[in-house]
């Protein structure tokens, strides 16, 4: 079983992991790309250049660097819209998602997903669909697949505390247990859906939702990368191995809005006490206090190097061309009717 | 020459992709004991790797298909009421179909959605005889309405090697009709193209889905007065519109008999292409459902409501006259 090929012809290269546990300056290099990235990211939505905003995935970023670090380059990844880190821990490259966002053809998906709903065959991510909770579904089928054809690469459910109470979720949870599908749901808890704090959204426990349908789960501090990695590579180590699916609940929090609109919106559903008690735990503080200054440093100026880099890149690729709109609308290559007739002396071809 | 039913032909076609593609599978509500009858013998032919059975749960079942598709698979997810298709148009419409567009190309999707009993169910009360194909002609969503035996057999076929997503109704109206068929006879029908059922010179009567028995009818008994040209488009997106403009350019005149809704249903979209960009020489009529239909539980409201063989030769006979 392989990917369905992209365009170019990639599929994601199978790249088995040595089977050592990350060091600590690895979580650091993918937290510090991350941060770097989203930050840039946001200044990029400020000067224009990205004009849906974004969902800033900062104060997160040990949930996806443990999460990706746990996962190989093959196995499958269902993002959500505060995705960026995620697809970066799982290996894409800075500045083609990076040109996604600000919609340029050099993006990981030539710009038709943008910020919200980027994938990346090339790194397993198919997706990362809007109808928030529904990509666990979309894992399970994944995984299925992959299980059914012999593989043994696991397909991961990333989405947030927002998710737990969505249908489609909650019936994915039944079939991958019922089946034993190879699939890891993850739950980045942020404590709050848009601005709905999870006590006010969440009856009965996060995880009780996965143990009632007999699929094991526990929670985990997410703003710690080391634990993150251990409780995925547990759930990832259970799926290769025929045990079924794994639920995950990161406690987690992030430092900027729900999406850059708040910049200007300024919605007051959170106490300033509780986001500077939570920025007092900034994971990526904590990893950089686990490595030698020098070695900090060194990866703080490689990643300026590559996030720089990665800006140029994007903002250097080409915007589509506006009579391309209807390109990929089908996978067959149907080609559609405009929104307007030709009038009869205006027509070419056949209709 | 044997008798082919029409559900038999839709069980023909899925045992002939499943042998012919191992990547071909069905999901659906008690496909295991064919209550449709589309999957008899195909769970002890193929096994419950290749025919899923699944809970109620739709929503979460039409997702997981979508992701099978994403990694390589062609799944065929069953649906036994028309309603079903509503409380999963969100998965289908604004995620499968979405994302070969939103991946930039990188994704393919190739589902079939098949709904092997559209249409009025006598009695069955408010929620089990919708017509819903007009929804996802509207949304893009591949839809094909076969009328006969053969073309079921070849519209199935195509729907399950399409690259794209492909919503597949099946009409109750069809489901009883048994045609002859000469072995090796089933080939496939390419999607978006229509069939001339019966040649005429004076009006052009769209015909969908059952409604194309109706028809064939309705031009035997006028034809003594009216040529009657029968056109089944098969495939209502993406429409055969040559093929509809082939059919005007003789004819002139249109009528489309049509078992949805009014409003936004597909004969007003036929309508209003014929109008913009074929030449006609009659004003156009559409029979449809009324608008806002809700068939019920009493047979004889329900009747009323649908499309009559009445109401077509009334029509016909007029549009022939006013033009």
């Amino acid at each position: 079983m392989t990917l369905t090929a992209s365009p170019d012809g990639t599929v994601p290269d199978g790249t088995a992991p040595d089977g050592t546990a990350p060091r600590p300056e690895d979580f650091y290099r993918t937290m510090r790309l991350i941060r770097r990235f989203e930050e840039r990211a946001m200044d990029l939505v400020r000067s224009g250049e990205i004009v849906s905003g974004i969902h800033p995935c900062i104060g997160q970023e040990a949930v996806a660097a443990g999460t990706g670090a746990a996962l190989r380059r093959d196995d499958i990844m269902l993002a959500n819209h505060r995705g960026h880190g995620q697809l970066l821990a799982k290996g894409s490259e800075p500045g083609r998602l990076l040109a996604e966002m600000a919609g340029r053809t050099t993006g990981v998906a030539r710009g038709r997903g943008g910020s919200f709903h980027p994938s990346d065959f090339t790194v397993g991510v198919l997706g990362s669909t809007g109808s928030v909770g529904h990509g666990a579904p979309l894992a399970a089928g994944a995984a299925w697949a992959l299980a059914r054809a012999g593989s043994d690469r696991v397909a991961v459910s990333v989405f947030g505390d927002g998710a737990v109470n969505q249908g489609a979720l909650l019936e994915s949870f039944n079939l991958a247990a019922l089946w034993q599908v190879p699939v890891v749901f993850i739950c980045e808890n942020n404590l709050y859906a848009t601005t709905l704090p999870v006590g006010a959204s969440v009856a009965g426990s996060v995880t009780g939702r996965a143990e009632a349908f007999g699929i094991p789960a526990e929670t985990v501090d997410g703003m710690d990368p080391e634990p993150v990695y251990a409780a995925v590579a547990r759930a990832v180590a259970r799926a290769r191995a025929g045990q079924g699916p794994t639920f995950v609940e990161f406690l987690t929090y992030r430092f900027e809005g729900h999406h850059t609109f708040e910049i200007t919106t300024r919605p007051r559903y959170r106490d300033p006490e509780e986001i500077a008690r939570w920025k007092a735990r900034d994971p990526l503080a904590l990893q950089a206090g686990r490595i030698p200054e020098g070695l900090r440093g060194q990866i703080d100026a490689e990643v300026e190097v590559i996030v720089e880099a990665a800006v140029r890149f994007a903002l250097a690729g080409p915007k589509p061309d506006p009579a391309d709109a209807l390109e990929y609308l089908y996978a067959s290559g149907l080609q559609t009717r405009p929104g307007v007739a030709a009038m009869p002396e205006e027509r070419t071809a056949p209709r | 020459m044997t008798k082919l039913s029409y559900t038999r032909a839709l069980n023909q076609a899925l045992a002939a992709e499943m042998e012919r593609d191992p990547a071909v599978f069905v999901l659906g509500e008690d496909v295991r004991h064919a209550l449709t009858h589309v999957t008899v013998g195909l769970f002890d032919r193929f096994g419950p790797e290749r025919i899923v059975e699944t809970p109620l749960s739709e929503q979460g079942v039409t997702n997981f298909a979508t992701g099978a598709a994403m990694a390589g698979l062609r799944p065929v997810v069953e649906y036994q009421i028309p309603f079903l298709l509503m409380l999963v148009f969100e998965q289908i419409v604004n995620q499968a179909n979405k994302f070969p567009l939103m991946s930039g190309g990188q994704a393919r999707v190739p589902v079939t959605y098949l709904l092997p009993a559209a249409g009025w169910r006598s009695g069955w009360g408010g929620q089990h005889s919708d017509q819903p194909y007009s929804l996802f002609a509207h949304y893009g969503v591949k839809t094909v309405v076969p009328a006969t035996p053969s073309d079921a057999f070849g519209l199935l076929v195509s729907a399950i090697r399409d690259d794209d997503p492909v919503v597949v109704f099946a009409p109750i109206g069809s489901l009883a009709i048994r045609q002859d068929v000469a072995p090796g006879s089933l080939v496939p029908v390419p999607l978006g193209t229509g069939r001339v059922h019966r040649e005429g010179h004076d009006v052009t009567v769209v015909a969908i889905g059952h409604l194309v028995y109706d028809a064939l009818a309705v031009a035997d008994e006028l034809a003594d007065q009216v040529s009657i040209e029968v056109f089944d488009p098969r495939t209502l997106y993406p429409f055969d519109w040559d093929g509809l403009a082939a059919s005007l350019a003789r004819t002139g005149r249109l009528v489309v008999i049509d078992d949805s809704n009014r409003t936004c249903g597909m004969a007003a979209e036929i309508l209003a292409t014929a109008t913009e960009e074929m030449n006609l020489v009659a004003p156009p009529r559409r029979i449809t459902r009324p608008d806002g239909a809700i068939l019920g539980c009493v047979p004889e409201l329900d009747v009323a409501l649908q499309p009559s063989r009445q109401l077509l030769t009334d029509t016909v006979l007029k549009v022939v006259k006013n033009g």
